[in-house]
């Protein structure tokens, strides 16, 4: 049964264990026949990051991730959907971003996930900054066309 | 009406604060107003403000373009466009 599904949207400092929030989605229930993970991390960017700054607007950081997941639900059948995103000091290796998406067959999941995340990266408050391993000033990492151009795919109607 | 402008990212950085009370002067009526009016306000300003087209707004949490008005607004956010995920 779709339906009354809430999606799970956290904002926090520490890392997240994947293997327990898949868990979380699927434990003591049968209907579940899809989960798809997607976890962005960390990259050394060929060894010159040393870490990411990640600033957020705390409260909209919140709200605009549950917007989002709210219309994913919508607009999938899914039976469940938890997403979490990180802030502060983040070094190379390490988890930034969480979607996991649950539904009855595969295409749901996968398209939701996709989804999800496409909207995070252009709508999502949340600002990197770079240190560099040379000690050097670090950027503020420049938003990407392609990434915009990534979530308005979504606006045409979805091919059934 | 005091509105709470809070700024994130370089916007912050140049402006050097991250936020701030104002009370907004007759004739700001939309976002696009408010970003000409702060410009104005000192070169740290100038700084931050100088592209204005790229400069993304939210009003009491939620995206809004330049052409939303301001009336009635309690926090308004300026930020560059976003790199999470």
């Amino acid at each position: 049964m779709a339906g009354e599904v809430v999606p799970v949207v956290r904002i926090q400092a520490q890392d997240f264990d994947v293997a327990v929030e898949i868990a979380g989605l699927t434990q003591g229930r049968a209907d579940i026949g899809a989960v798809v993970t997607f976890s962005g991390l960390c990259r050394d960017e060929q060894g010159t990051l040393s870490a990411l700054e990640l600033e957020h607007y705390p409260g909209m950081a919140q709200a605009e991730i549950m917007r989002i997941a709210a219309e994913a639900v919508l607009r999938w059948p899914l039976q469940g959907l938890t997403a979490i995103h990180r802030y502060g000091k983040i070094r190379p290796g390490e988890n930034i971003v969480l979607v996991v998406a649950a539904s009855a067959h595969r295409q749901a999941a996968f398209e939701a996930a996709n989804f999800l995340m496409d909207y995070l990266k252009s709508r999502a408050p949340f600002w990197k900054k770079e240190h560099r391993a040379d000690g050097s000033k670090g950027e503020w990492v420049e938003a990407k066309e392609a990434d915009a151009e990534a979530a308005g795919r979504w606006k045409q109607p979805r091919s059934q | 009406m005091t509105t709470r402008l809070i700024y994130f990212a370089w916007v912050r950085e140049r402006i050097g604060k991250p936020q701030e009370d104002v009370e907004l002067p007759a004739g700001i009526d939309t976002v696009a107003d408010l970003l000409r009016w702060l410009k104005s306000r000192g070169e740290e300003y100038e700084h931050a403000l100088q592209y204005p087209d790229v400069i993304r707004v939210a009003i009491d949490q939620e995206h809004v373009e330049h052409r939303e008005k301001v009336a009635g607004a309690r926090e308004i956010a300026l930020f560059p466009p976003m790199t999470g995920g």
